[in-house]
């Protein structure tokens, strides 16, 4: 059976085991529909042009965990930042890991989203922010109709979060294929601030296709920044469908890390629903092998005097494949605005490829746009500058990559992930130049 | 035998770049402790000189060997090469955005520690002697930290490719037409950095066009390269003819 008849016809076993008598319900079965109308993105979808999920599709994914598994948090700690004082919610194959999680509700909800969706002291904000950013297409119609577990983050008015908050999903291949379905809601009321980190981690060598939906609401003069470490085996597949919805004078911030993995494709939409508003699109992408990462970009500038700045960084060893799809939405009222988009690429061998496209639609006259592109090679007049000087190739080839990189990772507002991220790179490069740059 | 120890030494080196005979049996001998300053015409071999002695990988020597302390290093890769002692300043020096000056020179002395079978400079004396080296050359701190030849003046990319000679302690440096783009100024420090870095147990080889150099790091030979050979060798005084006279009477010397 193809995945698709499977998973519509997998919904009312789905339904059985969760509440059906609340709202929720409702809007998961408008979902399943739309899901059957819309399917799987193909590659006749411009968008997906250079993207085919047909190799995942054919695995045969189980689609609910039908037993338990443990992990010891020794076995797993290196995915942790575990010298960050943060609050961690942690999954095991899709259900909650309560002790490998550090959750809270005092002042500020950091908790799950199975718990949201269900219980009625967070029915106030689920009915106000749930499934109300995120645009309906096949993908994120199949997380909705599926959605009962993931991270539930809730911010008060005049609150900043005391802690960065650490999101882990790890998969341990109890199947042959699992499929997961994240559901993530942020909500950032007005004069907030708060910082997340997620990762995405297998732990075997089987299949895991990993559907993930994020919501994250911005109120005024709020500030989020979001961090993304995708450094998964290449058995893991990942399609992040990200949605930010922001407020007047708010900052939101999304710094995706892309350094492994099957298939990554990320879907990273910002709205702005206000004035004053920044928004921050920053990518760091490193892969051998076969990988293959696509990062599809949406900023939709609605109102007038705001900002967005896109700084995409990508090398490509070996036969990887890399996509940029960066469009820009400047709607007629949106004057006196400022939208930045750059996306540089390095090909390490003759056999990597990447395919970058810029869009801009412009609607409005009195606007400052610019977007460019670059695909090249390592500079080998440098590499001899450098070798002369006593470094070895290998090491004076990470040492550039570090450098190209290096104005995305300073944005890094972590000090304690900047290393961390520093560390992947470094054991990627099979280098270690002992300092941070 | 000579009583002085041979620091480098060429012999009949012929060097080609995209089949292209550049060098055609040069000679060079370089004892420690000597200044020998190169001059010649434009193609004449000058920079090619440089960046085969280097370790250039796109010059292909075709015949002569070039040693080092005896030792021939025709089969070194360039960093293997900065190990035992070779340092080259940069004609064009190149920009690398994103390292600073401070990290690549930690990095180069480090790499170089390494394959000596040393350990990595504690960080203390490392910060001391990046001190001690940028007020020899006159540096302000506040460059160090700035992205590696990124917007750095003329003047700036010389004084750090000296800078970096100074950090490094090369046996043998070349440098490569150090000269060009300095004002007198900046000629000044750099000379003077070269002059407090020279000893007897390094050498330094200056390749230049114009004499003006010479008058601050004096040199205790002088040799014309001239299409791929060493032409003619002397004293100061030569450098000083030249500068008079020009490079056309070495021209119908070599047709005679």
């Amino acid at each position: 059976m193809e995945l698709k008849e499977k998973l519509v016809s997998s919904f009312l076993a789905f339904e059985a085991e969760v509440d059906t008598t609340n709202d929720i319900h409702d809007i998961r079965t408008e979902a399943i529909k739309s899901f059957e109308k819309y399917g799987f993105p193909t590659k006749k979808l411009e968008a997906w042009k250079y993207t085919s999920l047909n190799s995942v599709l054919k695995n045969d994914f189980s689609l609910f965990p039908k037993k338990e598994a443990v992990i010891e948090f020794k076995d797993v700690k290196q995915y942790f930042i575990s010298d960050l004082d943060s609050y961690k919610i942690v999954f095991i194959d899709g259900v909650y890991s309560s002790h490998l999680s550090g959750t809270t509700h005092d002042k500020i909800d950091v908790c799950l989203m199975s718990s949201a969706l269900t219980q009625d002291r967070f029915k106030a904000v689920i009915d106000v922010y749930y499934n109300k950013i995120a645009k309906e297409d096949g993908l994120v119609s199949l997380n909705t109709a599926y959605a009962r577990e993931g991270a539930y983050i809730y911010i008060p008015k005049n609150t900043a979060a005391d802690k960065p908050i650490q999101i882990i999903h790890f998969a341990t291949g109890l199947e042959q294929a699992s499929m997961l379905q994240p559901r993530n809601l942020i909500v950032a009321e007005d004069n907030t601030e708060v910082t997340i980190i997620e990762r995405h981690q297998n732990l075997s060598d089987k299949k895991v296709f990993t559907n993930s939906v994020t919501e994250i609401y911005t109120g005024k003069n709020a500030h989020v920044d979001y961090y993304k470490i995708q450094n998964d085996t290449d058995t893991a597949t990942l399609i992040d469908n990200t949605f930010a919805e922001q407020h007047s004078n708010s900052l939101c911030s999304v710094h995706t890390f892309a350094f492994g993995g099957e298939i990554t494709r990320n879907n990273l939409n910002f709205f702005q629903k206000g004035q004053g508003i920044d928004s921050i699109l920053n990518g760091v992408t490193i892969l051998e092998g076969k990988a293959h990462v696509d990062h599809n970009t949406l900023v939709e500038h609605q109102q007038p005097n705001c900002e967005s700045h896109q700084d995409y960084k990508g090398i490509f060893d070996e036969k990887s494949t890399g996509v940029f799809n960066g469009k820009i939405i400047v709607d007629q009222e949106a004057q006196k605005t400022n939208a930045f988009q750059s996306n540089n690429n390095i090909l390490l061998s003759d056999k990597a490829t990447v395919n970058s496209k810029p869009q801009l639609e412009i609607f409005a006259d009195d606007v400052k746009c610019s977007h460019g592109c670059t695909i090249g090679q390592l500079d080998e007049s440098a590499l001899f500058y450098m070798r002369s000087r006593g470094i070895a190739p290998k090491e004076a080839k990470a040492l550039l990559m570090y450098a190209f990189a290096n104005n995305v990772l300073e944005t890094v507002k972590v000090p304690q992930l900047k290393t961390r991220i520093n560390k992947i790179i470094a054991k990627k490069l099979g280098v270690n130049l002992g300092f941070d740059l | 035998m000579s009583k002085y120890k041979s620091m480098l030494e060429i012999k009949d080196l012929h060097a080609s770049v995209e089949d292209k005979e550049i060098l055609k049996g040069l000679n060079l001998k370089v004892n420690a402790g000597e200044v020998h300053a190169i001059m010649g015409p434009n193609g004449a071999g000058k920079s090619t000189l440089a960046s085969v002695v280097s370790g250039k990988e796109e010059y292909e020597v075709t015949s002569g060997t070039i040693l080092l302390d005896g030792e021939d290093i025709e089969e070194l890769a360039a960093e293997e090469r900065a190990h035992k002692g070779i340092f080259l300043s940069f004609q064009y020096p190149v920009e690398i955005p994103g390292v600073s000056v401070t990290n690549f020179m930690k990095t180069a002395i480090n790499e170089t520690r390494k394959a000596r079978g040393l350990e990595e400079m504690p960080a203390r004396d490392m910060l001391k002697k990046i001190k001690e080296k940028s007020e020899l050359l006159e540096i302000d701190s506040k460059f160090l930290s700035r992205s590696l030849n990124e917007g750095f003046s003329g003047g700036e990319k010389k004084r750090n490719e000296i800078f970096q000679m100074a950090m490094l302690e090369p046996k043998v440096a070349i440098l490569d037409e150090t000269d060009s783009g300095l004002d007198i100024d900046a000629l000044r420090i750099v000379a003077n950095g070269v002059n407090k870095l020279k000893g007897k147990d390094n050498a330094v080889i200056v390749i230049t066009h114009y004499q003006r150099l010479l008058d601050y790091i004096v040199p205790d030979f002088v040799h014309v390269l001239y299409d791929g050979k060493i032409v003619k060798s002397g004293t100061k005084d030569l450098a000083l003819e030249l500068e008079e006279k020009g490079y056309d009477w070495i021209k119908e010397e070599q047709k005679a």
